[in-house]
């Protein structure tokens, strides 16, 4: 991809103007142009671009750029840090009414995952304690209701339906039902509209009023163009929208729409949603989007969930042993488990800075869960003694390994090369000074 | 402007919030000075229309050049040449379906969550069942809650037959099962149907190149179409989506949905001009009608046509 990074670019548009001696405006323009594009090529509507190149530059002009030693780095800040501050403070409460239930409506356009999402946010609010209803209010889309109703199934919350009624009489009819049994949340999942469609755009307004909800979230696909800022402004003309949930977040796009709608509805994000599963559903994070529609991966997600999955004392002394060159197929395999228990790998990989997007350099590090099932069978077939000391696998004992894990000879032979070449790898890493090491040696795949 | 071809043909009773003011285009050309300015607006719409940067950079370099060699001064022959630049990338022809007088014709639909492929097939479906065709549906989205019943409802509107394993089940197997049948049945037209997925799922990727591989097996020849379905309003992903798609499967083409709204899908030209991958439908609406073969040469009119 093209500015797949740009800190590294801008560091070059300095670096090429580091004989002058002193910036000037012209220099930070340069620089600028560079952020403009990324953030097109991030699907930021032009206009936001525009706006916000023009909050930078100030502040560029005016801070410590120009006295800066590393010029790049304070641009790439002050871009991260105004980008930040454009996404906004986090925000993931759903605003409580005074007396239950909570309404909360979904509405967007076709696809951009309303009922799915519906399902995700009733399955976290059941986890907080709440008990909500699922309201099936698409009675347009072939099997919507029938969707619901599955969804509703798998995490054991009702759904409350009417078949092919007005979406208004359903509204309705769901807050009676609602109050009669003790639900403290109503989510009503809307039919998918084009915004530009006054007769259904008019029917939301509708529900709105029937409903008086807390909270009319815009479902948003993370992977919407330059149009997002229209979609975004005509649904808020007619609704109080008060948050977003940004979708399909596990895509590998720059989700620059974030931004856009943000910018336009001045609304927080407060749900992402990171896959079909209905629990991938998490709060937002503002300032790793801003990282993520820079294209400087998701560093922060990644340390997060390394440490809330793997040991520290472990890891710590994985790293010793690491640098010790002790590291045994044992390690690895143990190594290997706590990884997973971080996620699913394809997601990992994803967060790194330099991969998010990099659909083809990204081959060479495509991470197979099926691959990584085999190893470990492979592993747990050796003896405790073949894992320490992999040398002695001959080739009898690769014949009884492969029969025993159910694979090929060659996957056992593919596996003792590529351990051996990390081996090697980690040797040259220990030859790099010590501070370095340490962060990196607690994930030798990556 | 130009509001001729299929952005008229939207159904009529969709009432459109369109902005009604003179189209931006116009007002450039009325001032009938080719400056940067000129130029960087250009850039904008193009950039607006989700065309992306490199395309429409590329775009703009080469009419500069044309409009200076050619010494041209008259603001419609400069959006003439600009129109030609995009022709030239895009096609000029109508791509209609390559089927070779297959029996049974099978087409696979493919895309990521969401962008219309159950109500794609459903509309081709009422296509192919016009012209008489029998008509036989598979619905391989075993994974999506109540896909299997969504396709059921359009293979009722559209009067075809439907292949439905239960959710959960392999949709190799339940593709494999519809073109075999299809074959022992004497239908026409197979379509199938996939689960959205998102290119970036190795695995899933991997399944689809499963369910091209188990096609060809049930039908030597077949798929003889393969379809990437794509939502208008996706911004620069699109290419990336195409990209990887076209590497797990050929694809003959593909189909740009939600082209009422007020998004453009200009990413198409970025991806026509990467890949060579014509465009061959639109879809324009929800009815069983709204699905039109893409006419390039309207399409370009519509680009550059009123911007809301």
């Amino acid at each position: 991809m093209l500015f797949a990074n740009l800190s590294a670019k801008l560091q070059d548009t300095f670096k090429r103007l580091r004989g002058k001696g002193k910036l000037t405006e012209k220099d930070v323009d340069a620089a600028l142009r560079e952020v403009r594009l990324a953030l097109l090529e991030a699907d930021v509507n032009y206009k936001v671009v525009k706006d916000f190149i023009a909050a930078v530059k100030e502040r560029s002009l005016g801070s410590d750029v120009m006295a800066s030693l590393t010029p790049g780095q304070t641009v790439v800040k002050i871009v991260h840090e105004e980008l930040t501050r454009l996404m906004g403070e986090q925000a993931t409460k759903v605003t409580k009414a005074k007396t239950p239930p909570t309404t909360v409506m979904l509405v967007g356009l076709q696809g951009s995952g309303k009922t799915t999402s519906a399902a995700k946010l009733a399955k976290l609010l059941k986890k907080g304690g709440g008990s909500p209803l699922l309201v099936a209010a698409d009675i347009y889309r072939p099997a919507a209701v029938k969707q619901l109703q599955v969804l509703g199934e798998q995490i054991d919350v009702p759904v409350f339906q009417l078949g092919g009624q007005d979406p208004v009489q359903i509204a309705r009819a769901a807050l009676e039902f609602a109050r009669k049994h003790n639900h403290d949340y109503l989510l009503v999942d809307t039919a998918g509209r084009l915004h530009v469609d006054a007769e259904l755009m008019e029917e939301l307004a509708r529900m709105q009023d029937a409903l008086q909800p807390q909270e009319i979230l815009l479902v948003v696909d993370a992977m919407t163009g330059q149009d997002a800022v229209t979609v975004a402004k005509a649904f808020q003309e007619k609704l109080a929208l008060s948050g977003v949930i940004l979708t399909k977040l596990d895509g590998d796009t720059r989700g620059g729409a974030a931004l856009s709608v943000r910018a336009v509805t001045g609304c927080p994000v407060k749900f992402a949603g990171l896959g079909e599963k209905t629990d991938a559903f998490e709060p937002f994070y503002p300032d790793r989007m801003a990282s993520r529609i820079l294209g400087m991966g998701d560093v922060l997600t990644l340390i997060e969930k390394a440490q809330a999955a793997i040991d520290e004392d472990k890891a710590r002394e994985m790293e010793k042993k690491l640098r010790r060159q002790q590291f045994t197929l044992e390690d690895f395999l143990e190594q290997m488990q706590q990884l997973r228990k971080m996620g699913p790998l394809s997601q990992l990989v994803e967060m790194l800075p330099g991969v998010g997007g990099l659909g083809k350099k990204l081959k060479g590090l495509q991470v197979d869960e099926k691959e990584f099932k085999k190893v470990e069978a492979i592993i747990l077939s050796m003896t405790p003694k073949e894992r320490l000391n992999p040398s002695i696998i001959n080739s009898s004992r690769r014949r009884r390994i492969a029969a025993g894990s159910g694979t090929r000879i060659q996957d056992v032979n593919n596996l003792l090369k590529q351990f051996e070449m990390m081996q090697k790898m980690f040797k040259q890493f220990s030859k790099l000074d010590k501070g370095k090491m340490r962060g990196q040696g607690r994930f030798p795949f990556m | 402007m130009n509001n001729m071809g299929f952005f008229s043909q939207i159904k009529a009773g969709l009432q459109k919030t369109r902005n009604s003011l003179m189209s931006r285009m116009e007002g450039l050309l009325a001032r009938n000075a080719f400056d940067d300015t000129f130029y960087e607006e250009l850039e904008e719409i193009l950039i607006g229309a989700d065309v992306g940067v490199e395309t429409t950079l590329l775009l703009v370099e080469k009419l500069r050049a044309k409009v200076q060699e050619e010494r041209v001064r008259d603001g419609d022959r400069v959006m003439g040449l600009l129109k030609e630049l995009i022709l030239e990338i895009l096609g000029r022809e109508t791509a209609p379906l390559q089927l070779d007088g297959a029996k049974p014709a099978v087409i696979l639909v493919l895309g990521v969550n969401g962008v219309g492929k159950t109500t794609t097939i459903g509309k081709l479906a009422g296509q192919f069942r016009e012209e008489n065709k029998k008509v036989l549906l598979a619905a391989g989205d075993t994974f999506r809650a109540a896909a299997g019943e969504q396709l059921q409802i359009w293979a009722e509107r559209s009067g075809s037959e439907l292949v439905k394993h239960q959710q959960g089940a392999d949709p190799a197997a339940v593709i494999f099962d519809a073109v075999s049948a299809a074959v022992s049945r004497g239908y026409d037209v197979v379509l199938c149907d996939t689960a959205g997925r998102l290119h970036n799922k190795a695995n899933l990727m991997a399944e689809l190149k499963k369910i091209h591989k188990v096609v060809e097996k049930a039908l030597p020849g077949a798929p003889h179409e393969v379809l990437l379905v794509l939502d208008a309003t996706t911004g620069q992903n699109a290419l990336a989506q195409a990209q990887v798609f076209h590497e797990a499967t050929p694809l003959t083409g593909l189909v740009l949905t939600k082209l009422d709204g007020t998004a453009k899908g200009g990413i198409v030209i970025a991806i026509a001009q990467k890949l060579q991958v014509p465009v061959k439908y639109v879809g324009v609406g929800e009815g069983i009608d709204d699905l039109l073969p893409f006419n390039p040469a309207e399409y370009v009119e519509g680009l550059f046509a009123a911007q809301a």
